[in-house]
């Protein structure tokens, strides 16, 4: 009689190619990127960077309501969309704008979305960050936790018997895996076989829940294989990591049809959102250490400069540059007027029912007789 | 196995498309004798036809597939489709809900089948969240074209967390249409229009409904047949009392209408079919005509669907009324397993007769 242990001796062993200092590491096996390649992935990473800054400054601002910010974990935002094709779905919990960013959003997009202007895809309807594009095959953001794992193996089974040559894949943090869709989507998942690639993206907080406090096994890779899920562990914050991990998972969902689970290990060096103050329930160092040490826009930077790819002066251009964009984006987001009244009926249904009708005319007309209740400015 | 190359025959899933099938009556030929029909062939027949119509189509549950579904409502449709379109899923509503929202959201149609909608509560958030909200939230880039189907309601003798009534639940939220059929005719029409319609429906079928056999037309075999989503049917014409009901109680309420009759009253039927949208033109005509209202349901009753028909009535009918609104709805206590005490748990058509007649001051 053998019980098996609650934890195994060893951890996990974690996959990584770049060590802290932005140097490859000897003997490491990587897919190689391009100059090109890495390149355009350094620049999406430091706009993402400085718009998550000017996005959050403008809250603080009261110029928008709301935001979450994905500082510490660039790198497995943009290096997991580089390794993507443009067809597999991409199913996002809430901190991957930078999926859609690579996938080309423009800044003017995310500012319009946060604003809930009348130039919104999303006609002002959910809060800044729920982004969502039909055309850059990105679902839009739902905020109730982990409901994207069943939906993810719902998407893949789809791809499957439609036999498309695209893979979903989707996002969920470490305090998501406790929720019971995350069972049920993996579980599912393999059962039916789909093409679903799993990236949990363990930052260690959700919200002020450390993950000592939210599991008692060895994070998320483990959970894996009791699906009997094909899963790797991941330095989160080396681009090279994600890029190579994500691209083989990719493969291996379409060609095998089957899934795979991913867990990035990262940090979540920003607050949860601006509804929180992480100094409340962190120690300050704790997080300084991981902005400044151990942050993966400068490992890769570092790398990339190395190869000559990248200088200071490209540096200080896109940061500035970036900037401005992201000024002129939300000055103009916020001019432009909300959406008109008839968005306010349209979408409840395919074809709007007859009460909804009744109901807008009735809100039209009310309008047009009592203008000095409703703002100036207010249109049908 | 299955026939995915005819899929690019089939193109807007819309209601014109019905050319290459139909092994029933498709030319309007005159029976000797009228067909009957059971509910449970209605409702098979109706999947069985929109599967072979759209390969999109495809059904999930728990024993829809080998076990030929629960109350066999799926019977046969694992041998003809093949398990890639009659999908036996894990015991998880949550995660087969979501996976069916997930596999609308990508373009599929899915048919999901709760054992009873008791168990459906396991997967509100995804029916909500995911599935109800979906088309506005994301404005009109992800539509769900989903259908959720299975028994509602009270059966017989299966306890509080078998007999519960959703359809207040479900209908009073906007992006979700409820349906609730009574007829075969009901449970043919209603399910073939719910599986072609682009928004998420729920479906509210009646346990002991499944069993009971009713004429059906010639029109209602043809494979095109189809219902109108939120338009009611007046089972039953009369003039001085107006009975609005769902589902098993339209059985009562016509039972009732008999009784009624003979003690010179005569009730006007009506059978919602569509609990969302709801037709309140038609129920406020027909309280225009009689001047007298009575709602009747088997759920909980406070926020019942009988209170929403009172408050329209009410609000648009006010100055017709010759008599207060009259609501009988099941007892305010969860359903108690005992015979005796289930039955008085729910309305009767005796219940239905007394409010009838209060409503015609003909009794206290």
């Amino acid at each position: 009689m053998k019980f098996i242990p609650e934890l195994s001796s060893r951890r996990v062993p974690c996959y990584r190619v770049l060590d802290e200092n932005g140097r490859i590491i000897p003997d490491s096996d990587f897919i190689p990127v391009s100059e090109k390649l890495a390149v355009r992935m350094y620049e999406h990473m430091a706009t993402l960077q400085v718009m998550d800054h000017i996005f959050y400054e403008a809250q603080r601002q009261g110029r928008i309501s709301f935001y979450i910010t994905t500082v510490g974990e660039e790198a497995v935002n943009i290096a997991s969309a580089a390794a993507l094709a443009p067809d597999d779905v991409v199913l996002p919990q809430y901190r991957e704008p930078g999926v859609l960013l690579w996938r080309g959003f423009t800044l003017q997009e995310f500012a319009n979305q946060c604003f809930g202007n009348k130039a919104d895809h999303g006609k002002g309807r959910q809060m800044p960050v729920h982004y969502g594009s039909n055309r850059h095959s990105y679902f839009t953001v739902s905020s109730p936790i982990a409901t994207q794992l069943p939906q993810a193996a719902g998407v893949g089974y789809s791809l499957k018997m439609e036999k498309k040559n695209a893979c979903a894949v989707t996002f969920i943090g470490d305090g998501g895996t406790s929720e019971g869709d995350f069972h049920a989507g993996l579980n599912f998942a393999a059962v039916m076989e789909a093409p679903v690639v799993f990236i949990c993206r363990n930052n260690g907080w959700a919200i002020s829940t450390h993950i000592s406090e939210q599991f008692r096994s060895d994070g998320i890779v483990v959970k894996g294989q009791a699906y009997g899920i094909r899963s790797i562990r991941v330095d989160g914050n080396d681009a090279l990591a994600i890029y190579s991990a994500v691209r083989s998972a990719r493969e291996m969902a379409v060609k095998e049809q089957r899934p795979v689970l991913i867990e990035a290990m990262t940090y979540r060096v920003g607050h949860h959102s601006t509804s929180d103050d992480s100094t409340k329930y962190r120690a300050a160092d704790e997080i300084q250490y991981w902005k400044m040490s151990r942050n993966p826009v400068n490992r890769f930077r570092k790398w990339v400069e190395d190869n000559g790819w990248w200088s200071e002066e490209d540096e200080s251009k896109l940061r500035s540059d970036a900037r401005k964009q992201l000024l002129q984006a939300i000055q103009a987001a916020e001019k432009w007027e909300k959406p008109p009244l008839t968005e306010l009926f349209s979408d409840v249904y395919d074809v709007k029912t007859k009460n909804l009708e009744e109901q807008e005319l009735g809100l039209k007309e009310l309008v047009e007789k009592q203008p000095q209740d409703y703002p100036p400015g207010f249109h049908i | 196995m299955w026939g995915i190359l005819r899929q690019r025959a089939v193109v807007d899933g819309g209601l014109s498309l019905r050319r290459t099938r139909s092994a029933l009556v498709s030319a309007r030929s005159y029976a000797a004798g009228s067909k009957e029909m059971t509910v449970r062939d209605a409702l098979n027949s109706a999947i069985d036809e929109e599967m072979s119509a759209d390969p999109k189509v495809f059904v999930m549950g728990e024993e829809v597939g080998q076990y030929q579904g629960a109350y066999k409502i799926t019977k046969g449709l694992l041998e003809k489709y093949g398990p890639e379109r009659v999908y036996d899923t894990p015991i998880t509503e949550a995660g087969f809900t979501g996976i069916g929202v997930g596999a609308a959201y990508a373009g599929l149609k899915p048919v999901v089948e709760f054992m009873t909608f008791n168990f459906s509560m396991q997967a509100i958030d995804h029916i909500i969240n995911s599935a109800a909200k979906s088309n506005y939230m994301s404005a009109g880039q992800i539509n769900v074209p989903i259908v959720f189907r299975g028994p509602n309601g009270a059966a017989a003798g299966v306890g509080a967390q078998h007999s519960q009534c959703y359809a207040a639940w479900y209908a009073s939220v906007p992006g979700l249409k409820v349906l609730a059929p009574y007829s075969a005719e009901d449970a043919r029409g209603l399910l073939k229009a719910a599986i072609r319609d682009p928004d998420p429906v729920v479906f509210l079928e009646n346990e002991l409904l499944y069993g009971e056999s009713f004429p059906i037309s010639e029109e209602a075999l043809d494979s095109s047949f189809c219902l109108p989503i939120g338009k009611a049917k007046i089972e039953r014409e009369g003039k001085d009392v107006t009975i609005v009901t769902f589902s098993k109680m339209v059985g009562f309420a016509l039972k009732a209408a008999e009784k009624l009759a003979e003690e010179g009253i005569s009730a006007e039927v009506i059978n919602l079919r569509s609990i969302r949208p709801l037709d309140r033109a038609t129920i406020n005509a027909s309280v225009r005509k009689t001047s007298r209202l009575v709602t009747v349901e088997e759920g909980f009753p406070q926020h019942g669907v009988c209170a929403e028909i009172c408050a329209s009535v009410v609000e648009e009918s006010f100055s017709y009324l010759d008599a207060p609104v009259e609501r009988i709805a099941g007892a305010d206590v969860p359903m108690p397993y005992a015979a005796n005490l289930e039955r008085l748990a729910l309305p009767q058509v005796e219940d239905i007769v007394r409010a009838a007649k209060r409503a015609c001051y003909r009794s206290k």
